[in-house]
């Protein structure tokens, strides 16, 4: 396999220095053969891991497949991505988590693995065969309804405490489903404007209050999806502080974009939970510096066409965020290379258990990695976008950073901001 | 002169009032043995109807002729995103047909908005889900300017299921920026949240009809669905009538020059009862006819600048 010389590359933002890639993994010299990639002004960050992704394979290959979901993930300078459950039909048994974890090997593009649902068919009644996917070849720890909540509480403590068997996680999409019936955006004063029905930020808040206590109870680790309130924030630190094992996610758009958008009634700005405040957002972005909220994951969400051009209350939720999640991250945080290292790789691995990613560029560990231009403007044109779906609420946004290379296992999946296949 | 009207929100006040003023010219127009008026002549306006109203349509198609528009009407019920043709496909039909304005009702909040970004021609929202009713305000506007002479300093309330009414949120944005001032009345469970901060600062809101009717020139009643009771929105239709519905012994604690509204179809019974939709004071038939006046302006005013 070829080798590469990284000439003049900053780690974080730190020292300049020239990096190797031997075999797959990270060297402290390169053989006289090593093709020279000049990184003069590029940053280095360990690949991102992105532990919330919809890939939409199999059933909506319309929207998005294992492999331009994987492509768009690469672009983005991801090195793995976790696919979430709720495909058709529903991933809850070893034979639809394996089928998406060959598709994923086969794209090769990032590694992708599979997030088993927590009930049969995300119905909220019955356990599915958790065990039976995290012993098959795909290897499933973290388990999610995501899209729908486990909304009865005594079936989450038992999915809570049944994954400790083989040390899994439970990622609840925190959203009390009878709080929510008909819910089409945040509410509050612009839900009113507007005359569409609210999500109001205690459908969310009462159940990670309710889900925080429970993993306490039981000893066991809870994940929580897309983190969207102050509320939420407040609980999930007060759980923190009493030694409560959760863990908490952020989407890229949450961090930048609020409710005031849905006055287009474009649903390009529908997505669930729905985009808050300008506060919320405040809170979101301190809770985040501070480690409260512990990763940023993107809910990666492509749609077709024709379920977003309708009427609002007709449109799917969710937008597309592989692509721009770190250039929103920047704009968001500034160039706080470690920080960021640390809420879209590092941390997100260690949640997962996902070894091999998320680690620093030291001599001998897998060249998982991503070279960063900083300096880069961007505006975002969907049209770009190798998604196979067009929903991303940043068109015609500039936007910092341009990923120019990424390198899975010391294999470039991105080169020249491009594609490698 | 505005393009479309999706929202009461578009109107400023000297807009409205050249509205207002040109629905009563169009009003004097029904006195006349002949009733139409050649303005519109060649031009097409299109009911594009996605919900059952045989009132605002009649009344919007009555307008149109009577400006000698051609006059088509779409009526799409039953059709949805995922039976039948999307709105934009129908858009794009309506535009190829080379509609002059679209007249929307649609139970999807904001479809208005989205048909102005398909069709060249003007869009006015007959009704779009629990947003607003922007002509329904107007020809209530008009109302009242009729009956009590003036809108600026007009105490008004808006009593019922501010919640999900359409016509509320347009009756407060419109009647706001005319000067008057809106009370809102109803159970807290149909007071929508922060609707001063929404629509206007100048909104009040009460849960007690009986302490805010002295006080008031109009009170208009919003129609109730007694199947509100099954979200807990209140117990019952007759607790609901208790509190909030309009009899004769409440009608009497209003000032003597104060009128009843009520923007139909009424639940007799429910939040008002027979006296008092049927007494003098009400405006109800006036409001019908009223209707036509101001849709017609509308209209008028929209399309007239062109060809």
């Amino acid at each position: 396999m070829t080798s590469y010389l990284l000439r003049g590359v900053s780690l974080l933002g730190a020292e300049l220095r020239d990096v190797a890639i031997v075999d797959g993994r990270i060297s402290d010299n390169a053989p006289a053969d090593a093709e020279i990639i000049d990184a003069a002004g590029l940053v280095a960050l360990p690949g991102l891991v992105d532990l919330h992704t919809h890939l939409r394979e199999p059933g909506r290959e319309d929207a998005e497949t294992v492999e331009t979901g994987s492509r768009s993930a690469a672009l983005g300078g991801y090195t793995a991505v976790f696919a979430m459950a709720n495909t058709s039909p529903v991933a809850d048994t070893a034979g639809v988590v394996e089928q998406v974890w060959r598709l994923g090997r086969e794209a090769g593009l990032v590694d992708v693995q599979p997030i088993g649902a927590v009930t049969v068919g995300l119905a909220g009644k019955q356990l599915a065969e958790l065990g039976a996917m995290a012993t098959s070849a795909a290897n499933v720890r973290i388990f999610s309804d995501d899209g729908h909540c486990v909304a009865d509480p005594r079936l989450m403590r038992r999915a809570l405490e049944y994954v400790k068997a083989f040390d899994g996680i439970i990622a609840q999409h925190a959203e009390e489903p009878r709080l929510t019936e008909g819910a089409q955006m945040h509410e509050g004063e612009v839900s009113t404007r507007l005359g569409l029905t609210g999500w109001p930020a205690v459908a969310e808040e009462a159940i990670i209050a309710r889900d925080v206590l429970l993993a306490e109870h039981v000893g066991s680790r809870l994940h929580v999806c897309h983190v969207s309130t102050a509320g939420s924030v407040e609980v999930l630190r007060q759980a923190k502080a009493r030694g409560v094992r959760v863990t908490a996610e952020v989407t890229p758009h949450h961090l930048l974009l609020t409710d005031e958008l849905a006055a287009s009634y474009d649903p390009v700005y529908k997505v669930n939970p729905p985009l808050r405040t300008a506060s919320d957002v405040e809170a979101l972005r301190a809770a985040l510096v501070e480690g409260v909220i512990d990763i940023v994951a993107t809910d990666h969400a492509p749609h077709a066409v024709e379920d977003k051009e309708c009427e609002w209350a007709y449109a799917r939720p969710g937008m597309v965020g592989l692509e721009t999640a770190l250039p929103v991250v920047l704009s968001v945080l500034g160039e706080r290379w470690d920080l960021i290292a640390e809420r879209m790789s590092r941390t997100p691995a260690r949640i997962a258990g996902l070894t091999g990613h998320g680690t620093d560029l030291a001599v001998g560990e897998p060249a998982n990695l991503t070279l960063v231009d900083p300096s880069a403007r961007r505006v975002v044109d969907p049209s770009e976008l190798a998604s196979r779906s067009r929903n991303t609420p940043y068109a015609g946004t500039t936007l910092p950073g341009r990923i120019v290379a990424t390198f899975l296992r010391g294999e470039p999946t991105v080169l020249d901001g491009k594609a490698v296949k | 002169m505005i393009k479309h009207l999706r929202s009461a929100a578009d109107l400023d006040a000297p807009t409205a009032t050249l509205i207002l003023d040109t629905a009563g010219e169009m009003a004097a127009l029904a006195g006349r043995e002949v009733k139409k008026l050649p303005t519109l002549r060649g031009r097409t306006v299109v009911n594009l109807f996605y919900e059952d109203s045989t009132r605002t349509r009649i009344s919007f198609e009555a307008a149109a002729k009577r400006l000698s528009a051609d006059v088509i009407n779409f009526s799409a019920k039953g059709s949805s995103v995922s039976k039948g043709e999307s709105l934009k496909d129908t858009a794009l039909t309506l535009q190829a047909m080379g509609a002059d304005a679209v007249v929307i009702r649609h139970p999807a909040s904001g479809a208005p908005h989205r048909l102005a970004a398909w069709v060249d021609g003007s869009v006015v929202n007959a009704g779009d889900g629990t947003h607003e009713h922007p002509t329904q305000a107007l020809l209530d506007a008009y109302t009242m300017r009729s009956r009590l002479g003036r809108l600026d300093g007009l105490r008004v309330a808006i009593v019922g299921d501010v919640l999900h009414s359409r016509v509320a949120r347009s009756n407060v944005l419109l009647l706001t920026t005319l000067g008057a001032q809106v009370t809102l009345v109803g159970p807290p469970t149909l007071i929508p949240v922060d609707i001063a901060a929404a629509l206007s600062p100048a909104t009040k809101v009460s849960y007690d009809l009986d302490s805010v009717l002295p006080d008031m020139d109009v009170v208009m009643m919003l129609r109730v669905q007694t199947e509100r009771m099954q979200d807990s929105y209140f117990p019952s239709a007759r607790e609901y009538s208790r509190r909030y519905g309009l009899d004769l012994a409440r009608m009497r604690k209003m000032p003597e020059h104060a009128i009843v509204m009520h923007p139909g179809p009424m639940n007799r019974g429910m939040e008002i009862t027979p006296e008092v939709a049927d007494s003098s004071r009400s405006t109800i038939v006036e409001q019908v006819a009223n209707g036509v006046s101001a849709r017609m302006a509308v209209l008028y005013l929209l399309l007239g600048g062109k060809a």
